[in-house]
């Protein structure tokens, strides 16, 4: 089998492919490069070569049949009651990637009496609703409502499928992709199309680390889960979506899990939903110097966040980590609080509509994001923006 | 009982950093480790098997040197390893490497006997998609449980398992028939650190090599051929500077131009 391939008469041996090459099988043999063993072909060294040096032996099927494929469609997540967000950011960034394939936005809605949510749908911007709905899909069960999605995207042939990077979009997408023998791209941050009709999947892998772009040109349709709260929910308008009965042969299958209970957490901090969020790193020093957080937070209706360094130290629990392994927020203004900015902690926060900066050192990556900061020592400007506050406020 | 845990090696992410200078990871000195939520998933295989007997299974897929993983998972207390490994199976994604590990499963079957629980991590922490496990499930036609948090109980007899999933915004319990194929997250146990004398023991165990023929799956479900999924560009995160007000100097001054801004921007929130 391949490695990747090296054209030498192009490798001008710079070594450039040897430093990115995350499983060191790329070596400088006599001023040109070599390949062992150890290549499993993941591509990083492509980009890094200057002359187009390095590729990777693969073939474009003929594109003849994925014509085929028309519409972008969204998997509807929902509480029995009312979509989660993400379901209304993906229409919202669905219609985008319609328009440029000049074709409709779909949404597919399961579940047990659920059609009072279709209006909604349409209200921001699904053309067609695909609707499937039963007793057996009462609770979410990745067989019932993957084996349905599967016919339906069999029957309608969607070039675009779209889930929220959720426990349950996740799973879900992973189920149908694999039984349609499909590309699924994790996580996605990114999403655009190119000339071809390709979707361009844009990634954080390693951990936040590198950003990676991902392709799916031989199979449709093309699936992504993409993370929650990185695209803006559409404005509302009073389209009415046309309605797609499915229906589904629900004894043909036979589902193998069984919904016992469901056990809701108590909400006491609800980050995801705040205006305002407040967070606290490393640079507060100790865990007593978190109610001056607290306070500043209080005073101006905030939600406190945190950095992980400052949950790792045990100042503040879990649940208010911000980040690549937290959570992913988007409030009107979040204020960064002696965090230095990495891009692990960037990744849960950069979409903030403004973010607001305080740190002693004014190289902190985290001022490259503010629109507003301060270059001082937080234990002293929180108080005192404190006080100033509750000033004007009295005032 | 007979448990199969899918372990994957990769490169410690917490030490990757990118070179500021050239944009690129920088990677010397990283090390390649057991993917940290594989760690649970062999903890919990090894719990499982104590409790109901028979003998913990580790698999991995991956190039040669993927063995010293399996060597980690026989020290802490797997009886038998195999490495899926063949320079046809490199450059697969998540399909290929679902199909290939799956159909690797199923050979083992044949000679070790049928598998009650599959277990892998939720994900890994290189490639971070967590969608191995959902893939394995299909391929070997039985049902997936992501994100379990906990198992409730297994009843051998009626080929039942009870669990408890972790998902946003609760926890779920969902009963299901064995055999299953379970993703589990950290809160699961605390995974056993392998004493001097088990890892002198570890080097006894039996460690097989499974290749493209040995499994017998056509070349082309595997390895880039067999891969949808193409990466593109790599690059690293970039910063887009948005050149803010950074105010320096006396705190005082700084802390009221500060509040200014706030008062202006609170203005269509609720301050
Ligand atoms: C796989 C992986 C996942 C991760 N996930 C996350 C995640 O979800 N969320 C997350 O936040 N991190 C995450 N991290 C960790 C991340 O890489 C950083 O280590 C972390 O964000 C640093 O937190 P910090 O900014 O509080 O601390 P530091 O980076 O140490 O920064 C402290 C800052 O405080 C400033 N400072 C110090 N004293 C003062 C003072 N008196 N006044 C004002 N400023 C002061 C310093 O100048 C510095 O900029 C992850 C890492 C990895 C490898
Ligand atoms: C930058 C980058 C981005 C990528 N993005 C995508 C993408 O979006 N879609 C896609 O299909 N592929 C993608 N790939 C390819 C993908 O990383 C590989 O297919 C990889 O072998 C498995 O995926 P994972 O690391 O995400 O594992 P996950 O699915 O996150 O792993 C979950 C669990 O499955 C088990 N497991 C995973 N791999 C193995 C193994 N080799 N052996 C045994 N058990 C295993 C482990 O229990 C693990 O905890 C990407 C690769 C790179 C380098």
């Amino acid at each position: 089998m391949s490695y990747v391939t090296i054209n030498k008469e192009a490798c001008i041996g710079c070594g450039a492919c040897v430093d990115v090459c995350p499983q060191s099988a790329l070596y400088m043999k006599d001023d040109k490069v070599e390949v062992n063993e150890k290549c499993n072909l993941c591509g990083a060294c492509i980009d890094a070569c200057p002359v187009n040096a390095l590729s990777i032996p693969r073939e474009i099927k003929d594109s003849a049949c994925l014509a085929d494929y028309r519409g972008v469609w969204v998997l509807v997540e929902h509480d029995g009651k009312k979509p989660v967000n993400v379901t209304y950011e993906l229409i919202g960034e669905g219609r985008k990637l319609a328009e440029k394939r000049n074709t409709y936005v779909g949404v597919v809605l399961l579940g047990n009496n659920v059609s009072h949510m279709i209006d909604d749908l349409g209200s921001y911007g699904a053309d067609k609703v695909f609707l499937c709905q039963s007793p057996v899909l009462e609770h979410y069960r990745t067989e019932a409502y993957g084996d349905v999605i599967v016919d339906m995207v069999k029957a309608y042939k969607p070039e675009i499928v779209l889930s929220g990077a959720t426990t349950q979009g996740r799973d879900l997408a992973g189920f149908v992709a694999t039984i349609l023998e499909t590309g699924l791209t994790a996580d996605c941050t990114g999403l655009d199309i190119d000339e071809n009709g390709n979707l361009l999947q844009t990634r954080p892998a390693f951990g936040g680390n590198i950003m990676a772009t991902i392709l799916c040109p031989n199979t449709r349709p093309q699936m992504s889960t993409v993370r929650p709260k990185v695209f803006p929910v559409p404005e509302k308008t009073d389209k009415k979506p046309e309605v797609i009965n499915f229906d589904f042969d629900f004894s043909k299958i036979t589902i193998r899990t069984e919904v016992l209970e469901y056990l809701p957490f108590e909400e006491k901090i609800s980050l995801a939903d705040a205006e305002i969020i407040v967070s606290g790193g490393r640079g507060l020093g100790k865990p007593e110097n978190f109610e001056i957080i607290k306070e500043f937070a209080d005073t101006i209706g905030a939600a406190v966040g945190a950095s992980r360094a400052a949950v790792d130290a045990g100042w503040i629990s879990y649940e208010h980590q911000v980040g690549q392994t937290g959570k992913t927020v988007r409030p009107k203004i979040y204020i960064a609080c002696g965090i230095s900015g990495s891009v692990q902690h960037l990744a849960g926060m950069k979409h903030s509509d403004i973010i607001i900066a305080i740190n002693k050192d004014p190289e902190a990556p985290i001022f490259k994001v503010a629109s507003f900061g301060i270059v001082g020592d937080v234990m002293t400007i929180i108080p005192l923006m404190t006080k100033e506050l509750k000033k004007r406020m009295n005032a | 009982m007979r448990v199969v845990v899918c372990i994957k090696q990769v490169p410690d992410t917490t030490e990757v950093k990118i070179n500021p200078e050239t944009n690129t990871l920088m990677r010397e000195g990283v090390q390649s480790i057991v993917n940290p939520f594989d760690e649970f998933a062999i903890e919990e295989g090894i719990r499982i098997q104590e409790k109901f007997g028979g003998e913990p299974i580790v698999i991995t897929m991956g190039p040669p040197q993927a063995e010293e993983a399996l060597k980690t998972a026989l020290a802490m207390g797997c009886d038998k390893a195999y490495l899926v490994s063949d320079r046809a199976f490199a450059g697969s994604d998540t399909l290929a490497t679902a199909y290939t590990l799956a159909s690797a499963i199923k050979k083992i079957e044949q000679t070790d006997g049928p598998v009650d629980v599959v277990l892998c991590g939720k994900q890994a922490i290189d490639g971070d998609t967590g969608q191995v496990g959902p893939g394995i499930a299909v391929r070997m036609n039985i049902p997936p449980l992501t994100y379990v948090s906990k198992i409730r109980e297994i009843d051998p007899e009626k080929k039942t398992i009870i669990v408890e999933r972790l998902m946003e915004r609760g926890k779920e319990v969902v009963k299901c028939s064995l055999p299953v194929l379970i993703t589990v997250v950290k809160d699961i146990n605390s995974p056993r650190y392998p004493s001097l004398f088990e890892i002198k023991k570890a080097a006894k165990k039996p460690m097989i090599k499974l290749g493209l023929a040995d499994i017998g799956i056509p070349e082309n479900r595997t390895g880039l051929k067999g891969s949808p999924t193409w990466v593109n560009k790599v690059f690293s995160p970039e910063l887009k500077s948005v050149n803010g007000e950074i105010f320096q100097g006396d705190p005082e001054e700084c802390a009221v131009k500060l509040v200014d801004r706030l008062i202006n921007l609170g203005k269509g929130v609720s301050l």
